[in-house]
């Protein structure tokens, strides 16, 4: 059926960019010359071969795809149920899938002719990706980033400096992602002419949520064919976390035609999905609304106020989720859930000590959510799980968490 | 005719140019915003443009990011801003009154439930940053059903290709935004924005009004002889800020107005 459009997941989103009722083009009049003009040099480079013949190169030489499909199986026998696969894209260069993604910008940025570079950051992942494809092509790069997560994220910081990286500390509301991407859209409203904005996930006015999820594609596309080679088909359940849903869009896109593959995101669930909105689980304790360019699941009052969300990982801390998902949600493609921070941080210990992996907090929820399901699956269900970030950034927070002191080891 | 069309036919029948002035409602609470809100008119403000505070204005600079955190601390919400909006009309009406802000808050209220209240409470027009004409179907074309002006922002990078659609559906004014950028930030400059009004002008009827960047009696003066009128927000809410009172703030406002004036 893969091949019958009428009948597939895979044809969104439509001319005005939505899926559904989800995304469009919400932003000020200033930015909508910007986008309409990014969307057209997106059409013509998709179809433009040597576009993809200079990603597949980078791909390749520059950040180490295709990245193993690894059966985890220490990790599979101590669950007792279903097999263990991780998709290692934690071992991409700068740690993590955010690169697949920014590779694919910062080429269409030059084809632009822009000249400098703005992203946003959550756990710094996106802004160490950003900053160092600029620092490889000579861009001026700008990273906004939260107050709170530059102290939660020093390494990152330090990183992003290296490499020769502008990182603005950003003090307005309560500091984290949210907050750095309003500032990242001031900065692009400001200097129109001549900036990039690089965005770090699905998430954003149209054509970004389908951008990123087509350069983020690499990792499904992949894990299919590696899964095929390894077991001679299709897993049985993919598996990812989602702060805006890149690394779980590009996970799962790949397999949404093919219905007998179960997609499960999952959200942080902080210290549960309460009604006091200590969590980030948009989809579970949100209702749609319009914030940073799409219509989405947001956290919210019942004044349409969007609230701060909470997570121990940086990089979940965003009360929105790309539209995409929202639309997957609706329509029942795809199931999600909430784990929470106590959950993440098992997931995090036991990956440690069962696979000689540090995983990032990210992919801990997805883990979380492995160990929950995988011991009630029969030994030949075969889970596929986006391992989509390696740890070394979150040391210092679950050092903190575990209670441990670091000046005492 | 709205209110707002009203407004702009006398000012064209007098030779006069408009000003407009912008407040966040409920800032820095409800009877002080309240107080100075109802002492615009006598102030010289022709339209009154009154924020509708959201937690995140991702077109605003500090200065009115502060007020609509002050706002929401205060208790504002979408409905207090409606009855701010109701107070006001209960002795003036025929002052225009434009609420300017973010869609969420008013698409979290619900598109038609909003518009009925909208018009109850007095409310002219909208302007809404984060609707460009591609979403005209969200709440323009509701709106100006509903008996509501819809005011479009058009920028510098509003080319003259695209500057058609911008005006569609469009009504009581065009708001031309001086600069590249947030408001609070740059200064407008007249030998800059003149060209482009011409421009805007050439191709609609409606008044041209050019705000953002305009902080002083001079500029508002400069702008508005090249406009058919000017608006100033930023430098009024950063006296609202700095807790002036509403006379102190008021006295402020009647130098910008007096500038546009004499243009
Ligand atoms: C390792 C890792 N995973 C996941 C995320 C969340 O982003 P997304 O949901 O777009 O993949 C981040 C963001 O910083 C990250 O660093």
């Amino acid at each position: 059926m893969a091949n019958d459009l009428t009948n597939s997941y895979k044809t969104g989103p439509d001319e005005n960019g939505r899926f559904g009722i989800f995304g469009g083009r919400f932003v000020s009049e200033t930015l909508m010359p910007l986008i309409l003009d990014l969307e057209a040099e997106y059409e013509r480079a998709k179809t433009d071969d040597s576009f993809w013949a200079e990603m597949d190169f980078l791909w390749k030489h520059y950040v180490g795809r295709p990245s193993p499909l690894y059966f985890a199986e220490r990790l599979t026998d101590h669950l007792g149920g279903a097999k263990v696969y991780m998709k290692r894209d934690e071992l991409n260069h700068t740690g993590a899938h955010k690169i697949n993604n920014v590779l694919g910008q910062i080429i269409l940025a030059r084809r632009m002719g822009k000249t400098r570079i703005i992203a946003e950051t959550g756990a710094g992942q996106h802004g160490v990706a950003t900053a160092t494809v600029c620092a490889k092509f000579g861009l001026k790069c700008v990273v906004y980033m939260g107050a709170h997560d530059v102290e939660r994220q020093k390494p990152n910081v330090f990183r992003m400096k290296l490499l020769g990286a502008e990182v603005i500390p950003v003090t307005s509301g309560r500091g984290t992602l949210k907050d750095a991407m309003n500032d990242a859209l001031r900065d692009w409203v400001t200097n129109v002419r001549d900036t990039f904005y690089c965005i770090g996930t699905v998430a954003g006015p149209h054509p970004y949520p389908a951008m990123v999820r087509d350069f983020q594609s690499i990792i499904g596309k992949e894990a299919k064919e590696q899964m095929m080679e390894a077991e001679g088909r299709l897993p049985d359940t993919i598996i990812a976390a989602i702060g805006g849903g890149s690394n779980a869009m590009g996970l799962f896109f790949p397999f949404l035609d093919d219905k007998e593959v179960r997609i499960i995101g999952v959200e942080a669930g902080g210290k549960g999905v309460n009604e006091k909105m200590e969590h980030c689980a948009s989809l579970t304790g949100g209702r749609p609304g319009v914030l940073h360019g799409n219509r989405t699941y947001l956290l919210q009052d019942a004044d349409g106020q969007i609230l701060e969300g909470f997570s121990i990982s940086a990089g979940l801390d965003y009360p929105g989720i790309g539209p995409e998902h929202s639309w997957l949600h609706e329509v029942g493609r795809a199931e999600y859930v909430a784990i929470t921070d106590a959950e993440a941080l098992e997931a995090f210990k036991l990956c440690c000590e069962m696979e000689g992996i540090i995983p990032a907090l990210e992919p801990s929820h997805a883990l979380a959510h492995v160990m929950k399901i995988a011991p009630d699956l029969p030994p030949d269900h075969i889970i596929c799980m986006n391992m989509c970030g390696r740890g070394d950034k979150d040391i210092f927070t679950v050092a903190r968490a575990l209670g441990w002191d670091m000046g005492q080891l | 005719m709205t209110r707002i069309d009203r407004t702009f036919q006398r000012l064209r029948a007098e030779g006069r140019k408009g000003f407009v002035s912008y407040v966040m409602a409920g800032d820095p609470d409800f009877d002080t915003s309240l107080a100075i809100v109802k002492g615009l008119p006598a102030a010289g403000v022709d339209v009154i443009e009154l924020g509708l505070p959201f937690t995140d204005p991702m077109a605003d600079g500090p200065t009115i990011q502060l007020a609509g955190q002050r706002a929401l601390e205060a208790g504002m919400t979408l409905k207090r801003t409606l009855e701010l909006a109701r107070r006001f009309r209960e002795d003036d009406d025929t002052t225009p009154i434009v609420l300017m802000g973010y869609y969420n808050p008013i698409y979290s209220h619900g598109v038609d439930r909003f518009l009925v209240d909208a018009k109850v409470a007095g409310i002219d027009g909208l302007i809404v940053v984060d609707l460009p004409p591609e979403e005209d179907e969200e709440l323009c074309i509701p709106a100006q059903k509903a008996g509501l002006n819809f005011i479009r922002l058009a920028t510098p990078t509003t080319d003259d290709r695209r500057l058609p659609k911008v005006l569609t559906n469009t009504s009581g004014f065009v708001y031309y935004v001086s600069i590249t950028g947030i408001t609070g930030a740059a200064n407008a400059v007249a030998t800059d924005v003149g060209p482009e009004v011409a421009r805007i002008k050439a191709q609609t009827d409606l008044p041209v009004i050019v705000g953002f960047g305009i902080r002083t009696p001079e500029t508002s003066r400069d702008i508005a002889r090249v406009a058919d009128g000017a608006v100033v927000g930023s430098a009024i809410v950063d006296l609202i800020g700095k807790g002036k009172s509403p006379d102190e703030v008021l006295e402020f406002v009647r130098g910008l107005a007096e500038g546009a004036h004499s243009a």
